[in-house]
């Protein structure tokens, strides 16, 4: 019997960054306390090369490996350049952050990186146990920066609450997965559409393992009535870690539910059309209408994630790639934004000081008119306030929505979001209309005043042409598998 | 009529370029070079919208000064601009207010200039959007963006409860609008994939929906006139509000919503509008007879104001469902009028407020003495906001009510009624105002208004004066459109 070893082309962006973290683990062993940097600057030029090694496969065919457990297609590729960007952007955003707070050490480098491989292997996934390595990858890497400041009680507190509510996440995905594969023998994606289309399964069974796959998926996207951990673990964690898990996580998460439900699943669109809309509905509720008594931004912002993800589900319900897609730009808007809000709150911390409760926005107008400007483009984006780049994604999406009929939905889409437009006003409104409290100048490095700024014109400027994001997010859509 | 030159597109930005020039000038150090940029570019403003009156062809119905690219295809939105007579004279008069508001906040802004005046900048070029749009997503955008300014002039620069009041602004007309947006999305559907707002002329709706998308656009347009019951927001603001931003509130972000009516209600759902008519003017006669009662009893001269103007506007939403000629050509006049004589009264106010910082009439009496040139000017609004004949409040009024006329005797009878309400609570308070013996300290200090002051009144006066007397040029501008558009309503689109 000859041994043909598998294709390693398509998985060449993966096995480069894994071997990225070996050398940024051993670079930081080597070179001490006094040049922590060098683990930053290797941590940064792994995702780099990461980015061209994708760009130069980047192309239309599908290609599949490892027994057609591994896949590389173009919303693969689209998908990963996205969680790139995202993970550097973090980086830049959270250095001075983690650095005054001593947390610049290799492990969190490494820890971040081995995130960013499991959401690699999670879009790239074809397989549901290759999905799963990839979601606990991801998963554990997380719960570890989040616990990372050991000594800090809340931190401590929220990475068991993480940890725990977590691991019963994925044993109701596994738990599901073992059903599906009872009803139809196989855990292949591409088959598992086929077999269930010949109808040579048992339905029943199906669905049963379909109830906790949709409940898993809920979990990992912080989905009404699965949201519990998100507010705790938003606070709790230290705000860098915070931003990383709000931001890039959801793009795999994307390409998560695409793989599940939409590539494997798909033809049971009837069964989880009405599970995803009482999940939608549910999370735009509870998300836009808890956020209003939340006096911690770190827990409001969770709060406006979980009615953000409402809205991304919202997309789904349409079962079309028109749908699909306009979620996929949903999702790139809202990380685009979370981004921005998050460094925000991270420019507002000082050595020893941290920022977390609403009130300290107050007067930012007055202290730095221009971070108040760029706040105040995102809060308006958050609330869907045109010409900023989250009214075309709530657009696209209420579009897709009535286009499948459902009109209903939409309007309690928009009466949701205008609860949600008060407290993001409440930021401007701290912002703007409010004196500070204390008049400490606001002095970002360079490379984070650059990268803020350059954020919060993404939010116009992608707002005012979105043709060629929608136009890219489209083009993901048709090119999958 | 369609030449090479963006007209319309120049006038639409560059308050927007030089706004965002004027941010740039940064803290209050530069205060002086704010004011300068933001007078050149609200006169530059003016005076590239003058050709869009002098070349405008009042013989045709169609939309001139036409623009129109692709914008982001994938929903098949375009930049399609153009104006007919219905909008045209509405972007005049925000052009000719910029400027206007700009000299009002001249001397009294003197914090974060730059910011009160490149907002107000940013506001004429968004708000010039709002009426040349002739595509619903670049409306929308247009629409809501116009909120942003106007939410930060009212909290920023405003009263003792501006956060108040300028979220409850921002509130109320967002509900309205999102409502609007999902009847544009399903009217893109219905379409087959279409956001041009000429489209959805043309385009034949069933009875239902019809009567849900009029629902939804009378939301989003009555929360904006603002018409009773949802009008509670507008004295809030305008109490709240500094001067010019009560002055840009009144004359021309109210019209919006008159404006939403003839380009999105009517047209679209014409069947509805009918159906519905009886009860959007009971709506506009309380507005005109209830809430002037309530203007009567008014201690604060901008919310006694804020109160006439939602009973102004009444006349306006009442004109427009009569479904005659001289109602909606009268109530068109009353758009204007309202924003030139609306706009003067609060400028009045202003020019009392700066000096004494009370709005209460209580505090005021026997201003004449003090003040002999701004009393006449005072005099002359206020008989204008009582509907004088001679005065531009007297032509659309009266218009409205020969309207009305031909549909039933009690509507004419109640709206006619505002001409002694008007009379009454209008000059009553001049009356406690200016009149009287010299009623505190206060105002034995008072000092006659400046030139600049009486530069802006003057101007005022002569607009007022002249569209009083001789308001031809106004009705032969929008003839065309309004007899095109009341063939088009009468048309059923079943």
């Amino acid at each position: 019997m000859n041994f043909i070893p598998p294709d390693f082309a398509p998985a060449s962006s993966e096995i480069f960054i894994l071997i990225m973290v070996c050398v940024v683990m051993l670079a930081d062993l080597g070179a001490g306390e006094s040049r922590r940097y060098v683990a930053y600057l290797l941590t940064q030029m792994a995702l780099l090369g990461c980015a061209v090694l994708t760009f130069l496969s980047f192309s239309t065919d599908v290609s599949q490996t490892f027994s057609g457990m591994f896949v590389d297609d173009a919303m693969a590729d689209i998908l990963k350049l996205m969680v790139y960007g995202t993970v550097a952007a973090v980086l830049i955003y959270s250095h001075s952050y983690i650095e005054d707070r001593g947390m610049l050490r290799g492990e969190f480098f490494s820890l971040v990186l081995f995130a960013t491989l499991g959401m690699m292997v999670m879009i790239s996934a074809s397989h549901f146990l290759t999905l799963y390595i990839g979601l606990e990858l991801l998963s554990l890497s997380l719960y570890a920066l989040v616990a990372l400041r050991r000594d800090s009680v809340v931190a401590t507190e929220a990475a068991m609450k993480f940890f725990v509510l977590g691991a019963l996440a994925s044993g109701f995905l596994l738990y599901g997965m073992s059903m599906v594969y009872g009803a139809t023998g196989t855990l292949h994606v591409t088959q598992l559409a086929q077999i269930i289309q010949s109808e040579a399964s048992s339905k029943e069974v199906l669905v049963v393992g379909l109830v906790f796959i949709v409940a898993g998926i809920s979990f990992k996207l912080s989905a009404a009535p699965f949201h519990m951990w998100a507010p705790d673990v938003y606070e709790g964690s230290p705000t860098a870690v915070t931003l990383f898990i709000g931001s890039a996580p959801k793009l795999a998460a994307f390409g998560f539910v695409m793989r599940l439900l939409i590539e494997g699943l798909g033809e049971m669109v009837a069964d989880w059309q009405g599970m995803l809309i009482i999940l939608a509905v549910m999370s735009m509720a509870v998300g836009n209408i808890a956020a209003i008594a939340q006096t911690n931004i770190k827990r409001m912002l969770a709060y406006s994630t979980i009615s953000h993800m409402g809205f991304v589900l919202l997309g789904f319900i349409s079962a079309d790639s028109n749908g699909y897609s306009s979620a996929l730009f949903y999702v790139f808007a809202y990380v685009l934004m979370t981004l921005g809000s998050f460094a925000v709150i991270m420019l507002l911390c000082r050595f020893g000081y941290e920022a977390e409760n609403i009130e300290d926005f107050k007067g930012l107008s007055k202290r730095n008119a221009w971070y108040a400007f760029v706040t105040l483009l995102l809060m308006l984006s958050l609330a869907g306030i045109p010409p900023m780049i989250g009214f075309y994604a709530k657009l696209a999406v209420l579009q897709a929505v009535v286009n499948a009929g459902y009109i209903e939905l939409a309007i309690v889409a928009v009466l949701l979001s205008l609860i949600g437009a008060f407290y993001y006003l409440r930021i401007i409104k701290l912002m703007y209309f409010d004196d500070p409290e204390t008049s400490e100048p606001i002095l970002p490095n360079s490379d984070v005043k650059i990268l803020l700024s350059a954020n919060g014109f993404a939010v116009l400027l992608l707002g005012i042409f979105p043709q060629a994001l929608m136009g890219l997010s489209l083009y993901a859509i048709q090119n999958s598998m | 009529m369609s030449s090479g030159f963006p007209l319309l597109s120049l006038i639409i930005w560059l308050p927007i370029v030089f706004g965002v020039a004027v941010f740039a000038t940064g803290n209050d150090r530069n205060a002086v070079l704010a004011r300068w940029i933001a007078l050149v570019g609200s006169l530059l403003g003016f005076l590239i919208a003058l050709p869009l009156g002098s070349g405008f062809d009042t013989t045709t119905s169609a939309m001139q000064f036409t623009e129109s690219y692709p914008w982001f295809e994938r929903f098949n939105v375009n930049y399609h601009i153009g104006v007919d007579g219905i909008s045209m004279p509405l972007i005049l008069l925000n052009c000719f207010f910029t400027p206007i508001v700009v000299i009002a906040g001249w001397e009294v802004i003197k914090e974060r200039v730059s910011q009160y005046m490149g907002a107000f900048l940013v506001m004429s070029g968004i708000v010039n959007g709002v009426f040349a749009s002739l595509d619903a997503v670049l409306f929308y955008v247009f629409w809501e963006a116009s909120l942003i300014p106007m939410f930060l002039i009212i909290g920023v620069w405003g009263g003792p409860n501006r956060v108040y009041a300028a979220i409850k602004f921002f509130l109320y007309t967002l509900l309205g609008s999102l409502l609007m947006l999902v009847a544009l999305i399903y009217l893109y559907q219905t379409s087959g994939g279409s956001f041009s707002i000429l489209d959805y002329h043309q385009l034949p709706i069933p009875f239902a929906p019809q009567i849900l998308i009029f629902i939804a656009f009378f939301l989003a347009f009555a929360v904006k006139v603002p018409m009773w019951p949802v009008h509670t927001w507008l004295p809030d603001a305008h109490v709240e509000a500094p001067t010019g931003g009560s002055v840009i509130l009144a004359a021309i972000l109210l019209k919006l919503g008159g404006y939403g009516f003839l380009r999105f209600a009517l047209p679209i759902t014409p069947d509805a509008s009918h159906y519905l008519a009886s009860t959007v003017i009971v709506l506009s006669l309380i507005a005109v007879v209830y809430i002037g009662l309530i203007a009567l009893m008014q201690t604060d001269m901008k919310k006694l104001i804020a109160y006439s103007s939602v009973a102004h506007m009444g006349f306006v939403t009442l004109g427009f469902f009569l479904f005659n000629a001289y109602g909606i050509e009268g109530a068109m006049v009353q758009m204007i009028s309202h924003g030139f004589i609306s706009g003067a009264m609060f400028l009045c106010v202003g020019v009392l407020y700066d000096r004494l910082h009370s709005r209460q009439i209580a505090d005021y009496g026997g201003v004449v003495n003090k003040m002999p040139a701004f009393a006449a000017f005072f005099m002359l609004f206020a008989m204008a906001n009582a509907g004088l004949p001679g005065t531009s409040g007297f032509v659309g009024e009266f218009m409205v009510i020969m309207g009305s006329v031909k549909i039933s005797f009690w509507y004419a009878f109640l709206a006619a009624t505002t001409l002694i309400t008007g009379a009454a609570y209008t000059l009553w308070m001049y009356k406690r105002v200016i009149f009287g013996a010299v009623a505190s300290p206060a105002v034995e200090r008072l000092e006659d208004i400046s030139k600049r002051e009486f530069f802006l009144l003057a101007i005022l006066a002569i607009f007022v004066l002249w569209f009083g007397l001789y308001p031809y040029p106004l009705t032969d501008v929008m003839h065309a459109s309004v007899d095109h558009l009341l063939n088009h309503v009468s048309n059923s689109k079943l």
